[in-house]
């Protein structure tokens, strides 16, 4: 019964609409505004650009000083502090372009609206104009490219030989993570070797993987460089740390990397947010299958002295599963036998 | 030389009008070789696959905007895709933002824009009879239709179409185990593109040709309305860059059936390690996006040509700086080719070459930026008339603009590792590329639909039309920059299991709501474009006043376009308001000599050698003439 009524009362709008716009049409027929080169919507038009100029101008204001805090993420790494730096100082300049070149694109149709006893102004070149507006631009940019480039050539060295290492493996759909253990050498792996007590595919026969140990969040120290490397066992994925600003992709058989230094604790970003529930957050932002949305991770930065008492207590893949040791050659066997007696 | 060129224009025309009494219906409309009823056939079905493409944005919309809607009314379209508790099928919402990406880039903007424009205009504007190749134009839109049949097909399987995002990228749209669209909805996607890149090919080589040999005499390169030099330099684009993506898609092809491992390595998914290694997929984001960058000029450029033309036409004013408009889109060809990196800053590529990269892509913001200025300077004490389509060029203007400069925080490879991939690039490419496109291709339907149809749109319709559009285009994609700057990830089905992502529900609400009334406001267009070609008002003959060579043909130009001889073009196309002229508009087709009161200085000098010139061609002309008696 409803829908018969909204289809009734759709029908009847439809067709006033329709009858307004006839009734219109003809009127301007009557009146012969058809045929005049510009009608009075000409200046409707002329007004509504102003209207919109003055309107979307303030609504944009309005909500980018409102929403500051919300779409500015806190940063919690060095160079996050240096790329955002650069962002806001990009943000500066191309809106005042954006401002200066909307207000001119505005007000000009409203100015220079048709005027049957004006002519337009004959004026098709002008070589200086051309060259001041292309080298400008030119020189701004070239500024823009200099300090991105530095801050690119920064934050893609090579990490420094100290840097923690924290291997991080995508599929889908979700994380998996490892670390090198004492010797701060992650040991080797193919992917022929991924079992279901081996998801890895860690080669234990590599006596630097009898250490290798697994998290389920990630830790990391803060103030330390620490150094991501980054693999993928089955597509593309990729590692979003978005208070990091930190991003790589994480591709099957082509180890990518990415180091930072994680300039706040866990604890300390929940109390400068006043949320005792933050954490930090790994997101996969390559698209990846049916659960790329729920690719979730934590990140825990702690203190430098909290991190080396944690990597101490961890207990490595052998230590958790002893079955992995199995049918190891003599050598390593006996390494590996030294860690499960630990 | 002058000589020969009138003479084959002459039989020409004498072929032409035999022909014309053999057409039946289905060489006239179906199997055509006439371009403009190719280029008809283009805007039809791309306007088909524009609302196909819409219509598969609003359903991820209300995914986006109201996550704990009840889809169950939509079963009987989607069938299993809406699961018992009415919630979309997280699958099917990653075909469908990978059907919307590929329908609306390669259907719509460049077969739908390019393939209508280029085809209805290039020969229009030059004075030639039709395209060099009338029979390899009718093929290229004819693989372009079987194109999209396979695409449409693709639509309906039962595992879906493709879901690997518009840009395909293996090993996901590899593996048949790592999501359901990569089975048989892949390989038809590869098929389709297949064809499409055929018919790119077919198209674009008429293009280069017909505006290379069949300009009407007197058309010099610098007497060329913008648009042609736009069409022109966009098909030089399309011809050396779809033939990579046909190389990076033959190769996937390789990889998914006959066990080749280009982009395969290292890769254990459903239980068991797959037998490939020394493969890179990286290699295929470098193929890829050697079309895939160009392909942004390739649906952008011939929507600034189009810009051009209406802004100078509507202000009656020249366009400013015709020559710097010229070497913008020259630069921004060239540059197009070696930019294509800035896609994969953080793909995992040497950091070195994003370093390179980077330089390069910001230099292509040059060109860009003169355009925009050029735009404005054009508008500047201009005597602007608010046409429809000068409506949209306009919003197109406004839409570059606004894309363009986002595009400066996403070349720059330091800013892009926080933004690559969030919803600050889904705006920045919906404005530059996407909307500002689109308004073009808007301007180009209302402006031509008069030489198309032979009737006038209604203009208050349109007017309707725009605003609608244009306000409702910002707020859908507006708002997207601070979603994307506060690091909301692209092809989320939901962002909820994020704490950082997990507000906005009302601005994305907002931008859902906003979508779909400017959806709906299409059909405004809709109805006024098919209501106008049957009921509107008869056209004039130059509804708008303008200089170019399409204005001086019938009203219904016939297959031959001009019933008599081709008009000889003796000026540039901007000479709009010219001191001392009466009207304020000189088509391309007066001579010097008719105009000695408007002439500039060194155009009074050409005048004597343009009377030896007419002088000439009389006497050839007699010559035939009597030839035939």
């Amino acid at each position: 019964m409803y829908g018969f009524l909204i289809g009734v009362g759709v029908l009847l709008l439809l067709s006033i609409i329709w009858m307004v716009y006839r009734i219109q049409t003809l009127v301007s027929v009557v009146k012969g505004s058809d045929k005049k080169v510009a009608s009075g919507s000409n200046k409707i038009n002329a007004i509504l650009f102003l209207v919109f100029l003055v309107g979307g101008g303030a609504l944009m204001f309005w909500y980018s000083i409102k929403e500051f805090d919300n779409y500015q993420l806190p940063i919690a790494s060095e160079h996050g502090a240096v790329t955002d730096q650069l962002f806001w100082v990009t943000m500066a300049v191309t809106g005042s372009v954006f401002l200066i070149t909307h207000i001119l694109l505005f007000i000009f149709p409203y100015k220079y609206q048709y005027d049957e006893k004006r002519k337009a102004s004959f004026y098709p070149d002008n070589n200086k104009l051309e060259i001041i507006w292309t080298i400008v631009p030119g020189i701004v940019l070239a500024g823009l490219v200099i300090s991105g480039w530095m801050a690119w050539s920064d934050i893609t060295a090579p990490a420094p030989e100290e840097a923690h290492v924290v291997e991080i493996m995508g599929y889908q759909f979700a994380w998996e993570v490892r670390y090198p253990g004492t010797d701060n050498v992650l040991g080797d792996y193919d992917y022929r070797l991924i079992t279901a007590s081996n998801s890895h595919g860690i080669d234990f026969t590599d006596k630097n993987s009898i250490d290798d140990f697994s998290s389920p969040v990630v830790v990391i120290p803060k103030g330390e460089p620490v150094l991501f490397k980054i693999r993928a066992r089955d597509v593309l994925h990729s590692v979003f740390a978005p208070h990091m600003r930190l991003k790589m992709d994480a591709v099957p058989g082509m180890p990518t990397r990415f180091w930072f230094v994680p300039t706040k604790t866990t604890a300390e970003m929940r109390e400068e947010l006043g949320d005792p529930e933050f954490q930090y957050e790994i997101a996969c932002t390559e698209v990846c299958g049916r659960g790329h949305f729920s690719m979730r991770k934590i990140i825990e930065v702690i203190e430098p002295e909290a991190y080396q008492k944690w990597m101490a207590e961890q207990k490595s893949f052998i230590q958790m599963n002893p079955s992995l040791a199995e049918g190891l050659p003599a050598e390593t066997k006996e390494l590996a036998e030294i860690e499960l007696n630990k | 030389m002058a000589t020969a060129s009138v003479a084959n224009h002459d039989t020409a025309a004498h072929d032409h009008h035999d022909h014309e009494h053999h057409d039946n219906f289905v060489t006239k409309y179906i199997f055509t070789q006439d371009h403009k009823m190719i280029g008809k056939q283009y805007l039809l079905t791309g306007m088909f696959w524009a609302l196909i493409g819409g219509f598969l944005s609003i359903l991820f919309r209300l995914q986006l905007g109201f996550p704990e809607m009840d889809m169950s009314f939509l079963r009987p379209l989607l069938g299993g895709w809406i699961d018992e508790t009415g919630a979309l099928d997280p699958t099917f919402y990653l075909a469908l933002v990978t059907m919307h990406g590929t329908i609306m880039v390669f259907f719509v903007l460049t077969a739908g824009l390019s393939g209508t424009f280029s085809n209805y205009l290039i020969p229009l504007q030059i004075g030639a009879r039709d395209m060099a190749s009338g029979f390899m134009n009718m093929l290229s839109y004819w693989f372009f239709f079987v194109s999209g049949v396979i695409m449409f097909i693709s639509l309906f399987l039962k595992t879906g179409p493709a879901a690997g995002g518009w840009v395909v990228y293996p090993p996901l749209s590899a593996l048949e185990q790592a999501i359901p669209g990569s089975g048989l909805g892949m390989t038809l996607w590869l098929i389709a593109m297949t064809f499409f890149i055929a018919s790119s090919l077919l198209g674009g080589i008429n293009y280069i040709t017909t505006v290379i040999n069949l300009r009407t005499k007197g058309m010099s390169f610098s007497r060329l309305p913008l648009t042609i030099w736009a069409f022109f330099l966009t098909a030089i684009i399309g011809l050396l860059s779809f033939p990579v993506l046909f190389a990076a898609a033959l190769l996937l092809v390789f990889d998914r059936s006959f066990g080749t491992s280009f982009y395969l390595s290292d890769i254990y998914i459903g239980g068991e390690a797959l037998p490939n290694t020394g493969g890179s997929p990286v290699l295929y984001q470098h193929l890829f996006w050697f079309l895939g960058h160009p392909e942004v000029y390739i649906v952008l450029l011939p929507a600034l040509g189009i810009t051009s033309e209406v802004i100078a036409t509507n202000s009656r004013k020249p366009i400013f700086g015709y020559k710097a408009m010229i070497i913008s889109m020259l630069g921004i060809t060239i540059l197009s080719f070696i930019v294509w990196a800035h896609h994969m800053f953080v793909s995992g590529m040497n950091p070195f070459l994003g370093s390179i990269f980077m330089f390069l892509t910001l230099i292509i913001a040059v060109p860009s930026a003169v355009k925009v200025f050029n735009y404005l300077t054009t508008l500047w004490r201009g005597n602007l008339i608010f046409t429809p389509a000068m409506l949209f060029s306009i919003g197109l203007v406004s839409f570059f603009i606004s894309g363009g400069l986002t595009g400066i925080f996403l070349g720059n490879s330091a800013i892009d590792i926080q933004l690559h991939d969030t919803y600050f690039v889904v705006a920045h490419f919906h404005l530059v590329m996407g909307s500002a496109s689109f308004f073009g291709l808007m301007a180009g339907v209302y402006h031509w639909f008069p030489k198309m149809f032979g009737r006038m749109m209604d203009a208050r319709l349109g007017y309707v039309h725009f605003w609608l559009t244009f306000v409702g285009v910002y707020l859908v994609f507006f708002p997207m920059h601070y979603i994307g700057i506060a690091g909301f990830p692209r092809r989320y089905y939901s962002w909820t299991n994020f704490e950082f992502a997990n507000m906005y529900t009302d601005l994305n609400m907002f931008v859902s709501v906003a979508a779909i009334i400017t959806f709906v406001a299409q059909f405004i267009f809709i109805f006024n474009f098919f209501y106008s070609m049957y009921r509107g008002r008869k056209a004039t003959l130059n509804p708008w006043r303008s200089n170019t060579l399409e204005w001086t043909t019938p009203l219904y130009p016939g297959h031959g376009n001009w019933p008599g001889e081709i008009p000889t073009v003796y000026r540039w196309p901007y000479d709009y308001s010219k001191p001392g002229a009466e009207e304020d508009f000189i088509p391309q087709t007066v001579p010097l000599s008719a105009t000695p009161e408007s002439n500039l200085p060194h155009e009074q000098e050409l005048v004597k050698l343009e009377l030896e010139i007419m002088k000439e061609d009389e006497e050839v002309l007699v010559a035939n003439e009597s030839r035939h008696q």
